[in-house]
């Protein structure tokens, strides 16, 4: 995961600041962990070499400085996940962790037999599938209209426009979409005034991929231009030019140009999108589990809410976890597997 | 960002019918996010009869009123979320960003004492997560249940801004640091005079993730305080909006003395409002720096 730091050469060798936005430059900060020093330690040399001893008296106020959110996380995650003990008892919280028997895997076994797992399985993965086709294309052709925008000021609005929703909770976004679709919603009024009858998106079992989908990409879809639009910035000009002069029009550059110089990024992204199957997000589904009933919306992370916290049943709930976690850990190393075999980088690099 | 501010000279006129398409194209995007903001904000500024006319939101302007806010801000449930959801956001924010820069510092120095231990500890938390139940069976045993701390410390760090801020960090030229500390900076010094001075861009979008983060808080809420008295604005807004439970807030002399109650409907909307106006405030202030390649790494998570 972590390819060995190199050191740097002399401290004058400096490699260019962030932000030139070059197609190399958004690789190399995606390889978080693997980036070369740029501050060598004093000196100029090795560090790793000196004794224990000097590099303490010297980096003292580094480890000081990272001790709290070392300590965070250590508490706030690692603690947590050692609770995950609990899927193999059979845990009751008036006894505590140490003294609730072991029960194996019986907890597993139970889940695996579970109707309602399935069902949320289900459920999370053709929400999934379903967010691949009618999602993930619309950020790439959002970019691509934006890119086209060629007055500053104007692209600058308008991106302002649409990467806000992201900052929104789904509490808001729901609300909105409630008082927008929903029975008492402005579409039902209209439709009312013209003397229709209202329709009822927002409690509809049937069209609620559709209406999940709608609120992820009015939420996030202008978000996730980011990154597109930092891999068309990338697009060497010259291509174009050349295209333009020999003569090829608007839509074969963007066929021949365009599309090419994204697929990187795209194949990255559905990769990592893979990685991600099981996690379609928690608050928009709990949000409006209630409304559309658990048959349609529930996922996988409110069936564990819903069967654990409503029901006391702790172990089992964290078994359900569990499995989530570990096959999303095992989709992930799949995803980065395919990535790299694909010549991309995944999320971390081959060691 | 390519910021040509006109259009290449071997770069044929687009088409007038092109023309229109693409602008009408964004014009309707730019009305999807624009329009129901506009028309929730709208309604909370309406009067009763605007909206009994309307037969619901308002989106032609009429009589323009305060009094749904009054009716908020005038003690009671929804006055104490703002509150809440303020004072979290701001002790959190704070919480999360010093420790943050402290760490994203600490870090942005390969080959010193501990560096590849303690990020590789940092980097594992992406990729998994302890899952909800031990999570709150953590937070319960450490006391924290309908504590407000329960809301900030949980997810105090996260692991994907503290890459994000060292990548930047590390990006600083090193001759900058050096001379400091050929002059006998400490690390502390060097960190407040010389790295953050010029690292303002990150630290503002880093802060408005943390502070975007903790205002929209939700699911921690529900999850660990009980009590509905301490409910930040979220939850009450799912409460009292999503849910259309009857909001009891004005029982206040004005309403008994028979003044007319604004309308629930304007009620309702000036809850969302209220929710939304932090986002809307802050958002064009640090939005400059997305485009300055700050977060480009950050999105290739």
């Amino acid at each position: 995961m972590l390819r060995k730091a190199t050191e740097t050469g002399p401290a004058g060798d400096l490699t260019s600041p962030a932000g030139t936005g070059t197609t190399n430059n958004v690789r190399n900060t995606a390889s978080k962990a693997s980036r070369n020093g740029r501050k060598p330690g004093g000196g100029g040399a090795d560090p790793a070499r000196r004794p224990l001893p000097s590099r303490l008296r010297r980096d003292w106020p580094l480890l000081l400085m990272t001790l709290p959110a070392a300590g965070l996380l250590l508490v706030f995650h690692y603690v947590p996940l050692l609770g995950n003990v609990i899927a193999f008892q059979d845990y009751s919280p008036y006894v505590g962790f140490k003294d609730s028997p072991f029960v194996g895997f019986s907890n597993f076994q139970w889940l695996l037999a579970d109707q309602s797992f399935w069902d949320a399985t289900l459920n999370t993965l053709s929400i999934t599938a379903f967010q691949l086709v009618f999602y993930f294309p619309v950020p790439i052709a959002l970019a691509i209209l934006l890119d086209s925008v060629v007055r500053p000021r104007l692209r600058l609005l308008i991106q302002g426009i649409v990467y806000m929703p992201h900052f929104f909770s789904w509490v808001l976004v729901v609300t909105l979409f409630q008082q927008m679709f929903g029975g008492a919603g402005l579409i039902s009024q209209i439709l009312r005034d013209h003397g229709h009858k209202g329709v009822e998106l927002m409690t509809n079992p049937d069209t609620f991929l559709l209406l999940v989908t709608a609120e992820t990409v009015w939420k996030d879809a202008g978000w996730g231009t980011i990154i597109f639009l930092a891999a068309l910035a990338a697009i060497d000009q010259n291509l174009y030019e050349a295209a333009a002069v020999d003569g090829a029009s608007r839509w074969k550059r963007m066929w021949h140009i365009t599309l090419p110089g994204l697929r990187p990024v795209i194949i990255l992204l559905l990769i990592l999108r893979l990685g991600e199957a099981l996690n379609v997000g928690f608050e928009q589904f709990f949000l409006q589990r209630d409304a559309v009933g658990r048959e349609a919306a529930e996922v996988l992370d409110t069936f564990v809410y819903w069967r654990t916290l409503t029901t006391g049943e702790w172990s089992y709930g964290a078994a359900a976890g569990l499995v989530k976690g570990l096959v999303g850990l095992l989709l992930i190393l799949v995803a980065n597997k395919v990535a790299h075999r694909f010549g991309e980088q995944g999320i971390y690099k081959r060691s | 960002m390519t910021t040509t501010t006109s259009r290449p000279a071997w770069d044929e006129a687009p088409r007038l019918a092109g023309r229109l398409a693409k602008n009408l194209t964004l014009t309707l995007i730019a009305a999807c996010v624009v329009f129901p903001v506009y028309m929730v904000v709208l309604t909370s500024l309406s009067t009763q009869e605007t909206v009994t006319r309307a037969g619901g939101l308002v989106w032609v302007p009429g009589e323009l009123s305060f009094a749904a806010y009054g009716e908020l801000f005038s003690g009671g449930v929804v006055t104490r979320a703002v509150v809440v959801s303020l004072a979290v956001t701001a002790v959190g924010t704070a919480i999360s960003l010093s420790v943050t820069v402290l760490a994203a510092y600490g870090l942005s120095r390969p080959g010193s004492l501990f560096h590849r231990p303690l990020l590789f500890m940092i980097l594992l938390t992406f990729l998994f997560g302890p899952g909800m139940i031990p999570n709150y069976l953590l937070v319960s045993s450490l006391g924290l249940i309908d504590s407000y701390w329960s809301l900030i410390l949980p997810g105090a760090v996260s692991a994907f801004n503290l890459v994000v801020m060292r990548a930047f960090f590390m990006n600083i030229p090193g001759e900058m640091t050096d001379s400091a500390r050929v002059d006998g900076a400490g690390e502390f010094r060097i960190l407040w005079r010389i790295v953050l001075p010029v690292s303002k861009g990150v630290i503002a979008v880093i802060g408005l993730f943390y502070a975007v983060g903790y205002w929209n808080s939700f699911f921690n809420a529900v999850l660990y305080l009980n009590d509905a008295s301490k409910w930040p604005l979220q939850v009450v807004l799912r409460q009292y909006v999503l849910q259309g439970q009857s909001l009891i807030v004005g029982q206040t002399s004005d309403t008994i003395a028979g003044h007319p109650l604004p309308p629930s409907l304007a009620i309702q909307m000036s809850i969302v409002t209220v929710a939304l106006i932090p986002v809307l405030f802050v958002y064009p202030f640090v939005q400059r720096h997305f485009t300055k390649g700050v977060i480009i790494g950050a999105v290739k998570g």
